[in-house]
């Protein structure tokens, strides 16, 4: 067999481990346009931050690649797949040949069409050469406006506000982490970072940048030094676009992680698959979700049986002292609703499910939450005013416990 | 791989565990010294269930789990499983985050006092002890370290 990865992400990493618990002989190679050893993406504001350093960011330890017998080609750019022929052409011609393909290309920001962005230098934060190219340009007397008050932007503004005189940050959204945060939420998280000097422009956007100036629609102007653009990402889809497999928002896959093309499979921020929580297709472009559905690509492609079925979003997100933990979805009934200045609990329910979930700074074993919700445990199964109260493994059966506490899981 | 398993009849949740297990990853000479400190400047690895509304107790820390939904999700690769089977954390690495308490279906992972970094058993083969402190003294059998 011959295996051949696009990617060396999460999704990436998990395939190769997938692959090795299946088949120890096939050979492996993986192809990356960054040349790096593969590293934690979400460290790079940390990096900034100091609270790692850079040789504590590998994902795996530096022997990975070997010990799994995995050729690398870091650097390289894949062009084009050739899925009749099933090669993948990289830059400079030259021709791999697969008999199981994965596509783990990840995403990359997403520029919106402002007025003038397109005459003067920003930065994105993404990856490791991202975040350095950001670090190098930090200094204390400079002035970042940070466009977007989205999961990447506001860990971003976390990473470098210590080392710079201001940070601003502008967001179309009328509340910071939109896409994770209800209006409660988001006040808690805004007031702890104003507390650390952020500032924030919401509901308003960029309408036009000059070199150092951006005007906003309201007609204010923010002046800065240095400009993040963080609104957004799209999905790496193009390979397989260009060679006519099924793309709509991402790369469609099934419960396999095949794609529509033959003994082809995509996973992580690059696909679509089935999110159970809103039950329909979307990209859930989460660093777990990434990893489960390249291990379950992984063992399919190497002839192994494996679904992933119970995808849900979940985010873990801390800033300085503040967490918020979350997972499923808030289109529920709100059974658990309990808000203070500094925290917060929801807990919400649907169908007699668990639904969905939100903690701030209340977090002890919320997994005990998350699990409820990914395996839609019915609620008649377990004691439900007990779980209103913390989770805890009390609110279940004394059979079911014993299964969890006295038997090897 | 011997693993510590639970037997809730035997349990009669006197929290001793608990602060076995905080002793033995203190560095401290005697138990006493947590006095006042324990539970903030020294977090047990272990947790005990139930208590006054309720007659049942049982204790749960890490079951080191076969397809272990933390080490999958850990965001910067400082979960890891031992070739025996162990889920070890490497604090270094560990940038506190918490999608590991996210993930835990027992609950059995933890900030650590500093609150910058999480906590795990590791069956006392990262402190002194060399083996579960928690099942050594517990003087009931409630929680037994054995190959199942």
């Amino acid at each position: 067999m011959e295996y051949v990865i696009i990617g060396n992400g999460t999704a990436a990493i998990a395939c190769i481990e997938g692959i090795r618990t299946e088949d120890k002989q096939g050979e492996i190679a993986l192809i990356s346009s960054e040349n790096r050893h593969c590293y934690g993406r979400p460290l790079i504001s940390y990096k900034l931050l100091g609270r790692i350093s850079a040789d504590k960011m590998d994902y795996r330890p530096r022997d990975f690649y070997e010990n799994n017998n995995v050729r690398t080609y870091l650097g390289r750019e894949a062009v084009k797949i050739d899925a009749a022929a099933k090669t993948v052409v990289l830059d400079g011609g030259e021709k791999i040949p697969y008999s199981k393909l994965l596509v783990a290309t990840g995403s990359r920001p997403f520029i919106p069409p402002v007025s003038g962005l397109d005459k003067i230098k920003y930065h994105t934060f993404m990856t490791y050469d991202d975040m350095e190219a950001l670090e190098r340009e930090l200094s204390e007397d400079k002035r970042v406006l940070v466009v977007g008050a989205g999961l990447i932007g506001l860990k971003c503004v976390e990473g470098i506000l210590h080392r710079v005189k201001s940070v601003t940050v502008v967001d179309v959204a009328d509340r910071v982490l939109p896409s994770i945060l209800d209006p409660d939420g988001a006040r808690i998280i805004r007031a702890e970072l104003e507390e650390c000097g952020v500032k924030f422009i919401l509901g308003d956007s960029a309408a036009e940048f000059t070199d150092g100036t951006a005007v906003l629609k309201s007609g204010a102007r923010v002046e800065f030094d240095i400009l993040v653009m963080a609104v957004g990402v799209r999905p790496n889809v193009s390979l397989i676009k260009d060679c006519g497999g099924d793309v709509d928002r991402g790369i469609t896959v099934n419960a396999k992680c095949e794609t529509s093309l033959p003994d082809i499979y995509a996973a992580g921020d690059c696909s679509e698959g089935y999110d159970m929580s809103v039950d329909s297709k979307r990209v859930l472009a989460i660093l777990p979700n990434a990893y489960f559905q390249g291990k379950c690509a992984g063992i399919n492609m190497a002839g192994g049986v494996a679904s992933f079925v119970n995808a849900v979003p979940m985010n873990a997100i801390g800033f300085f002292g503040s967490h918020v933990l979350s997972a499923g979805s808030y289109d529920g009934e709100l059974i658990v609703n309990e808000v203070s200045d500094s925290s917060l609990r929801k807990l919400y329910v649907k169908d007699g499910k668990l639904s969905g979930f939100v903690l701030i700074n209340d977090f002890a074993r919320a997994g005990v939450y998350t699990s409820l919700i990914r395996n839609s445990t019915p609620l008649s199964d377990v004691d439900l005013e007990l779980l209103k109260e913390k989770p805890q493994l009390l609110a279940f059966s004394k059979e079911e416990r014993k299964k969890k506490l006295a038997r090897r899981v | 791989m011997k693993r510590i398993y639970v037997n809730e009849d035997r349990c009669i949740g006197c929290h001793l565990c608990e602060w076995e297990c905080a002793f033995a990853n203190s560095g401290l000479d005697k138990m006493f010294k947590l006095k006042g400190r324990f539970g903030s400047e020294f977090v047990p690895r272990i947790q005990v269930e139930g208590g006054e509304k309720s007659d049942i107790n049982f204790a749960v820390n890490c079951r080191h789990c076969t397809g272990a939904v933390c080490v999958q999700s850990c965001i910067a690769g400082a979960l890891s499983k031992t070739d025996e089977g162990m889920v070890v954390i490497d604090r270094e690495k560990c940038v506190g985050c918490f999608t590991c308490v996210l993930v835990c279906p027992f609950g059995a992972i933890m900030p650590a006092a500093d609150g910058k970094a999480a906590q795990k058993c590791m069956l006392c083969t990262d402190n002194s002890v060399g083996e579960p402190n928690c099942v050594k003294y517990c003087p009931n059998d409630a929680i037994v370290y054995e190959e199942r």
